[in-house]
């Protein structure tokens, strides 16, 4: 899907999709969906999993996105909530027997629910502080489930069953499926909240709180709102990852989770929904390439370990400096040079083609805003102070 | 002493050294409006200088003082190199960036000296004072933490109050724009705040480092703790820093006493998010008004 989509929706556009967003969505996503099925069907046990674990890092970075790029909040502690969802799984599953799609709701529930929680101090605060709040919620979250190891089952944590596949599907295989069914459902329900008065609520705070409260929108419950809502898509992240594992333990959920998951926003692209497809491709095949350099430059096992790590943390310095519209952004630039020198060559009406009625201005003008709307803005702000 | 005043005399020096890290914070976000949450990867850092050193047989006071001037480099470096070139852009850019250089350095610290935990010498002895036939929980080094904490403390606080290069850095803080019509070298003097800043972390890290253990990650939550200080005392006053560290670590030491061992992460968030919500000014900053 990740490859594929921009090009593919800018064809289908001229085939003039549904102008409903909703419907426009569901057909983006059903078609998506049946790409993505038929790359199961190919792929081996070992890059199912890898599939799965793409979609669920692109569902949690899906969220964070949408906190980020689109009402201008930072989270430093979205594995806390994936944590939270992965012990909602396990504890529905040591207790009950339920389909797979309650306890995945519940996760649902319980992550948004602590997640309004911890957004309401946040309904008052402003990036930096929100970031250090969620940088502490990252540490003690995990520390809190030692507290009550009788209930969390302390450093070992608690098994997860993994879900029984139908008749003649490989486990991998099925838990790709519906994983990537998982983060098809999170993607339209944001690209349509993105699109609702909400998207426009969420915007208009990040721009301008004052212009925003003057045309009757609340910031500080959009706040907290904006902030549940991608807790939730973190809390289902968590209980799919700990299906994926089979396992949730406080060590598998470190600081480093939620920092790596800011990484893959950033480089993604915040506030684009594509962006956080390349952000969970990046967080899964990263490491496995460093790796493998290690391997084949012969690297002592200390540099190997933190081979991995250093890279995400100089490219997440270098994409902020150099290009903070991440890779989504990098390539929609390319994307519009490329079109634009094509249309100008074969005298085309430039209008029509690169002109603001694409379908994919759901990620387009969400994530056009973080570089250059962005910055007027909220620079001025700062230097006045 | 009963289990109360182990605690407080704990409580006390553990919140001298968050106090430090929230000087360390205060300062560069007077300076720049800036949280540094790499504050506490490059105390690491400059302590694993320290420790390595230690490995080659220089000197204890000699290593301390290099990892200060360390500390007051890196700082620098930091402050040119990162944060002036987004000097103009949104303020989520900066807390990407250092939290960026935090897994870097993070990385860098591991893949040199490795990931385990290694031990770090005290400069004093570490068993307890004895007073009046009781032995405390307070011990040399505890003091040399207090002597310390206070002496880098009173000397940014007169540096602020007391000398012309306090007043153009106070100024600079308040009205960047200002102070350079002025005629104030507002730039230096952002480096300078960062330098300093960072020279206060390097002293936490060195301070900390004998009770937690060095290892790659070992100031996250001394950061966490740190970063709780300084919000309580109102991010904008070096005082309010000193102040928050000492409630700090004394409701932190309060906490694991009573309640276990594992909450003191628990503690601060719970203290971070109680303060920001009932004061989000601190406990001891004066409401501020947001030029829109």
């Amino acid at each position: 899907m990740s490859g594929s989509v921009t090009p593919a929706v800018r064809l289908v556009s001229r085939l003039r999709l549904p102008q409903q967003p909703l419907w426009r969505h569901l057909l983006l996503a059903v078609a998506g969906g049946f790409v993505l099925y038929l790359v199961t069907v190919h792929l081996n046990p070992y890059d199912n999993l890898q599939l799965a674990q793409v979609g669920i890092y692109a569902m949690a970075i899906a969220g964070l996105s949408v906190l980020t790029g689109t009402n201008g909040q930072i989270s430093l502690g979205h594995g806390a909530f994936m944590l939270i969802g992965a012990y909602t799984m396990a504890l529905f599953g040591e207790h009950f027997d339920l389909p797979l799609a309650l306890p995945l709701l519940a996760a649902v529930g319980v992550s948004a629910a602590l997640g309004a929680l911890v957004g309401l101090p946040a309904a008052r605060l402003r990036g930096p502080y929100l970031a250090g709040v969620t940088l502490a919620l990252a540490l003690a979250v995990p520390d809190l489930t030692f507290k009550y190891s009788s209930v969390f089952g302390g450093d070992q944590g608690l098994i997860v069953n993994p879900p029984t596949p139908p008749a003649g599907v490989d486990a991998e295989r099925w838990l790709a499926r519906i994983t990537l069914l998982g983060t098809l459902i999170v993607l339209v329900v944001l690209a349509n909240l993105l699109r609702s008065r909400f998207g426009r609520a969420m915007r208009a705070v990040r721009d301008d709180e004052i212009a925003a409260s003057l045309c009757g929108i609340r910031p500080g419950r959009t706040r907290v709102l904006a902030f549940t809502v991608s807790a939730a898509c973190a809390g289902l992240a968590g209980a799919y990852l700990s299906l994926a594992t089979g396992v949730v333990n406080p060590g598998g959920y470190p600081l480093f989770l939620s920092v790596s998951l800011l990484a893959g926003m950033v480089l993604g692209g915040a506030g684009t929904l594509v962006g956080a497809w390349w952000g969970g491709i990046l967080l899964v095949y990263l490491p496995q390439w460093s790796t493998s350099i290690s391997g084949h430059l012969a690297l002592s096992s200390a540099v190997s370990a933190n081979l991995a790590n250093a890279l995400f943390g100089f490219v997440l310095i270098a994409v902020t400096m150099l290009a903070p519209s991440g890779l989504q952004g990098w390539l929609r630039g390319l994307y519009a040079v490329v079109s634009h020198a094509l249309s100008h060559r074969l005298r085309l009406g430039t209008t029509a083609v690169t002109g603001s009625e694409s379908p994919d201005d759901v990620a387009a003008d969400v994530a056009g805003a973080s570089p250059k709307d962005l910055t007027p803005a909220l620079g001025t702000e700062r230097s006045s102070k | 002493m009963g289990l109360f005043g182990d605690l407080t005399l704990i409580g006390i020096s553990n919140g001298l050294i968050y106090a430090a890290v929230a000087l360390g914070l205060v300062l560069v976000w007077r300076a720049t409006h800036v949280i540094n949450f790499a504050q506490g990867a490059m105390a690491t850092f400059t302590t694993y200088i320290a420790a390595s050193l230690l490995d080659r047989s220089v000197g204890y006071w000699e290593a301390f003082v290099v990892a200060l001037i360390a500390g007051f480099v890196a700082g620098a470096l930091a402050e040119r190199l990162l944060i002036r070139p987004l000097n103009a852009r949104s303020e989520l850019h900066p807390v990407v960036v250092t939290i960026g250089l935090l897994i870097l350095l993070e990385a860098v610290a591991g893949a040199i000296w490795g990931g385990s935990e290694r031990g770090f010498p005290a400069a004093f002895s570490r068993s307890g004072l004895v007073i009046g036939g009781t032995t405390l929980d307070f011990s040399h080094f505890d003091l040399f933490v207090l002597v310390a904490v206070v002496v880098l403390s009173g000397a940014i606080l007169g540096l602020f109050r007391y000398t012309d290069l306090g007043l153009r850095m106070r100024a600079s803080a308040l009205d960047r724009e200002v102070a350079r019509l002025l005629g104030v070298r507002v730039g230096s003097l952002l480096t300078l705040g960062w330098a300093l800043a960072s020279l206060a972390g390097a002293l936490a890290g060195l301070l900390v480092a004998p009770r937690v253990f060095l290892s790659p990650n070992n100031m996250d939550s001394v950061l966490v703790f740190g970063f709780a200080a300084a919000v309580m005392g109102g991010l904008e006053s070096p005082s309010g820093a000193l102040v928050g560290g000492l409630v700090t670590g004394l409701a932190i030491s309060y906490v694991t006493g009573y309640l276990g061992s594992s909450l003191a992460t628990v503690g601060a968030a719970a203290i971070l998010i109680v303060v920001l919500t009932l004061r989000p000014e601190g406990i001891f900053g004066r409401p501020a008004a947001r030029r829109v």
